[in-house]
């Protein structure tokens, strides 16, 4: 049988997708349901003073309106080990708890009524009276202070380095210094945050959107005080997330509350405007770096500092620092991280938290060193390729960056690019060609997975896991069939219930080099059980031989010698009078973290053309190359990383959220206002993988891909930008106004 | 001023079925579709009319379900996303949004869908300049579009 693993089949939830028939936290179709609605704090710091609700609660279909005043105290027990994807310190929003105001937007009511129409409208009949404390709403880098010993510990360092920072920085005898603003952005997945909550006695079901259901079970248990036994958490299907569905939200509470409350299950559906309130966002940030290189461009001193918003309650923090510690050779660096408190909602990861951030400081530095050294981008790059990972002082578990540089820039035209600033233009529009890299650190996880071979031929393998766009169902598919000897469509993969095998967060990347693993070893397990049941059985083909005797090849078990024929799966379980065959398997992380720094690379090279008149910024290409590791599905890996391209557009020329300091709130809370790309925003666009195999990370040598498909898109087109213009704009996004300003 | 909450009785037709349902004044085609009939392919992104999930045809054009009352609907033929495969065959379009992986997610591809459906009608569809243009109404996240222009550029030859 040819290779399963590397084609680019098509996905196999795909025909589910585009017929509408797979369902979606939203559609699962409850006897009874009823339908809340929130009415969310108007304040950004303060206390509810009064609260009327009597004419919501008169309000035809409405079942019960719910506040501080009445909601049941929750205990809201600490998790003995915090899940990474909460924040590391404080403590989270304990929902109608009292009547503190932390933020605006903050819940403050629900409603529950018959139909989604009542409730929205007796939602908007509760008047709640608010008195005002005096609240931080503009952020002052100044006032940045180091991230506590809770998120320190976490991996999100207060300061990094090596060497003598200063010493070798008054050598330098080129050196450049640069201030990048990032604004708060928002991660608006098209699907919007929902819960259906369905309590049957002492036993609860969540229809949630979540990309962790393991978690979220957990969260809602320690928040209730159950057992997680009594919870079932169930998503087969996300509709994207990028982050803001890792963690459980206040409005999952809400929803558990409110059925409890009515006896009904009922759905909690957040309106787009609530979204940019009731769950996270990319943090505001600001980082200052100053370069110091010698005349031949290699990096002899390093400072980046890094100053992010968080709100006040609880602390979540980010690795930003992560890229500046290894992406290139540099003897002597110091970086700093530091937490700016603000009266807001607590941001929350977004696609490459943190890494896209620490990116794009030091590739738009780079590009400006460059400049002032007079070098080409791409030789200041090669000039102080990273051969090791010098702050961990470890060696790449792999590392094909320079083949990356080498194909994409083969592929863009690299070497057409004039030096100069403003010395390519079309007709009137002036082009621009840059360049960055993009760099994100490969983690795994434990997880299990277990597999069934049936009567009829099938395999069915099971994982707790999640798919918000990947292709988790597909790939996942794709390893159990190249391991069994199966063809893909005779295998079914479920994931997204908390009934199936633990599975760990689907996110940073992790799912394949971590589940996929567990995958492996699952099919392994059952083919090892069948090879057992096979030789203790009184007759037929295997009975009595030696372990070592029998093996697993070609979609059955056949003689280890290779003579008689190979029995198909289907055909044992026949001959031994059963149904199936199930067996689990797990895979955890090894001892490769000792031995080995893991990260994927990209080389990102974009074609701009600006409109000096109207101070447009179009990318006409935008070219990818990737040392992800292997690749187990082409065709939806490369839809990842122009997604990623897609997001990184995004960011370096339309999104920002637009806040009002007199409120402390987001005024563009939709999608007409908070600008995304759209097809029209969309050109040429090429991803290239360059040949790779991590054993030293993993078995299956994968090493995950989504977050730095993002990384490096953005300053690769701020660079471009400024290649096209010979204008620095270090705030984004790069918007006309800024353009023509 | 008339009761907003009154309810009315209608009929609505739904990829060549009639479906007879009490409806608040306030429902919105959208959440008519979804949470009455069931019809959950058509999805909701934002509710405001700016993200395009909710695309549906509304007698063979494209309308943005969501800021379309049920009660106007009624005596119009609609089409949803369900209502494109015929006899277990998938829809050109459908086909071709799976062969170009032209999504992700999923949940914004039954209204691209339909968008795509109709400007192929439409005869819109002509060059990859136009079906960027006319696929702009229609938000991916997850960012697919050189794939969508993929697929509906393919599906509109094979319809030609």
């Amino acid at each position: 049988m040819n290779a399963i693993i590397g084609q680019p089949v098509s996905r196999v939830d795909g025909p589910a997708k585009v017929t509408g028939h797979a369902t979606y936290a939203a559609e699962f179709d409850l006897p009874g349901l009823a339908y809340a609605a929130m009415v969310l704090a108007t304040i950004p710091r303060g206390h509810v003073r009064s609260i009327d609700r009597a004419a919501a609660e008169a309000a035809p279909g409405v079942l019960a309106v719910m506040t501080h005043e009445d909601a049941p105290r929750l205990p809201y027990k600490q998790i003995a080990q915090r899940p990474q994807v909460d924040a590391q310190s404080g403590e989270q929003l304990h929902v109608l708890q009292d009547d503190q105001v932390r933020f605006n937007g903050e819940p403050v009511a629900v409603v529950v009524a018959e139909t989604l129409e009542q409730a929205v409208h007796a939602a908007e009949l509760v008047r709640v009276e608010y008195a005002r404390s005096p609240a931080v709403t503009i952020f002052d880098a100044k006032q940045g202070r180091p991230p506590s010993e809770g998120n320190a510990k976490a991996g999100r360092v207060p300061e990094l380095g090596r060497g003598d920072v200063e010493g070798a920085m008054r050598e330098a005898p080129v050196q450049v210094e640069a201030r990048y603003v990032h604004p708060r952005e928002h991660h608006n997945a098209i699907e919007p945050h929902v819960t259906i909550a369905h309590w049957e006695g002492e036993n609860l079901t969540l229809y949630d959107k979540t990309q962790w259901v393991d978690n979220d079970r957990k969260e809602i248990a320690h928040v209730f005080g159950m057992e997680e036994e009594r919870i079932r958490v169930v998503s087969p299907f996300v509709g994207g997330a990028f982050g803001s569905a890792l963690r459980t939200w206040p409005h999952v509470t809400l929803a558990v509350m409110a059925a409890k409350r009515v006896r009904r299950p009922v759905r909690l559906e957040l309106t787009r405007r609530q979204l940019y309130m009731a769950v996270g966002f990319r943090p505001h940030s600001e980082q200052h770096l100053r370069l110091g290189a010698d005349k031949e461009g290699r990096l002899v001193a390093l400072e980046h500092d890094v100053i992010q918003q968080v709100g006040r309650y609880e602390e979540y923090a980010e690795t930003a620092l992560s890229p500046t510690s290894h992406l290139y050779q540099c003897d002597n660096l110091r970086a700093r991280y530091r937490l700016v408190e603000m009266d807001t909602n607590s941001p929350c990861p977004m696609r490459a938290p943190g890494v896209v951030t620490g990116v794009l400081g030091l590739e738009m530095a780079m590009d400006e060193l460059a400049a002032e050294l007079g070098m080409d981008p791409l030789e200041l790059r090669l000039r102080n390729y990273a051969e090791q990972d010098q702050q961990k002082g470890l060696p790449w578990s792999s590392k094909e960056l320079r083949a990356c540089y080498e194909t994409a820039a083969e592929r863009f035209g690299w070497a057409r690019r004039k030096p100069e600033p403003r010395s390519m233009r079309e007709g009137g529009m002036l082009i621009g060609y840059g360049m960055a890299t993009a760099i994100y650190h490969s983690d795994r996880s434990g997880g299990s997975a277990s597999v069934a071979l049936t009567g009829n031929g099938m395999a069915v393998v099971r994982s707790a896991s999640s798919d918000m766009g990947p292709g988790t169902y597909t790939s996942m598919t794709q390893v159990a069939a190249e391991t069994l000897g199966l063809p893909v469509d005779h295998v079914r993969f479920e994931l997204g219930d908390t009934n199936l095998p633990y599975a760990p967060v689907h996110g940073g990347s992790i799912t394949m080099a971590s589940l996929g693993n567990a995958v492996v070893a699952a099919c392994r397990a059952v083919q090892t059980k069948l090879t057992s049941l096979a030789r203790a059985a009184q007759q037929g083909p295997f009975a009595g031989l030696a372990e070592d005797a029998v093996v697993a090849r070609e979609g059955g078990l056949g003689r280890a010698d290779g003579s008689g024929p190979v029995v198909p799966y289907a055909e044992l379980l026949r001959q031994h009078n059963l149904g199936w065959v199930e067996a689990e398997g797990s895979a955890q992380p090894g001892e490769e973290t000792k031995k080995y720094s893991s990260a994927a690379f990209g080389a990102i090279f974009v074609e701009v053309r600006v409109d000096e008149l109207l101070g447009t910024v179009r990318v006409p290409r935008m070219i990818g190359a990737y040392d992800v590791g292997r690749v187990i599905n082409p065709k939806t890996a490369r839809s990842q990383c122009i997604g990623g391209m897609v997001g990184g557009l995004g960011m370096a020329l339309e999104e920002r959220a637009e806040w009002d300091a007199r409120f402390g709130k987001v005024m563009n809370a939709n999608l007409a206002e908070y600008l995304v790309p759209v097809n029209a925003d969309v050109a040429e666009m090429e991803a290239i993988f360059v040949p790779n195999d991590d054993r030293n990370f993993n078995p299956l040598g994968v090493k995950g891909l989504a977050e730095v498909a993002i990384c490096g898109v953005a300053p690769a087109i701020a660079n471009a930008v400024w290649h096209a213009t010979g204008r620095r704009i270090r705030e984004l996004p790069i918007t006309p106004e800024r353009l023509l300003g | 001023m008339p009761d907003p909450s009154q309810h009315f009785s209608l009929t609505l037709r739904v990829n060549g079925a009639e479906h007879r349902v009490a409806v608040d004044a306030r429902t919105t085609l959208l959440d008519a579709l979804r949470d009455r009939l069931h019809l959950t392919g058509t999805k909701k992104g934002c509710a405001l009319g700016q993200c395009g999930a909710c695309t549906v045809l509304l007698d063979g054009r494209r309308v943005v379900s969501c800021l379309m009352l049920a009660v106007m609907a009624e005596g119009r033929l609609v089409t949803t996303i369900e209502g494109l495969a015929q006899g277990g065959e998938l829809h050109p379009v459908q086909a071709a949004f799976v062969e170009h992986d032209a999504f992700q997610c999923g949940y914004c591809t039954p209204g691209q869908i339909m968008s795509a459906v109709g400007a192929i009608r439409e005869g819109r569809a002509g060059s990859d300049d136009e079906i960027r243009e006319q696929m702009s109404g229609n938000l991916c996240r997850c960012g697919a579009y050189a794939n969508i222009v993929a697929a509906v550029r393919d599906a509109a030859a094979r319809e030609g």
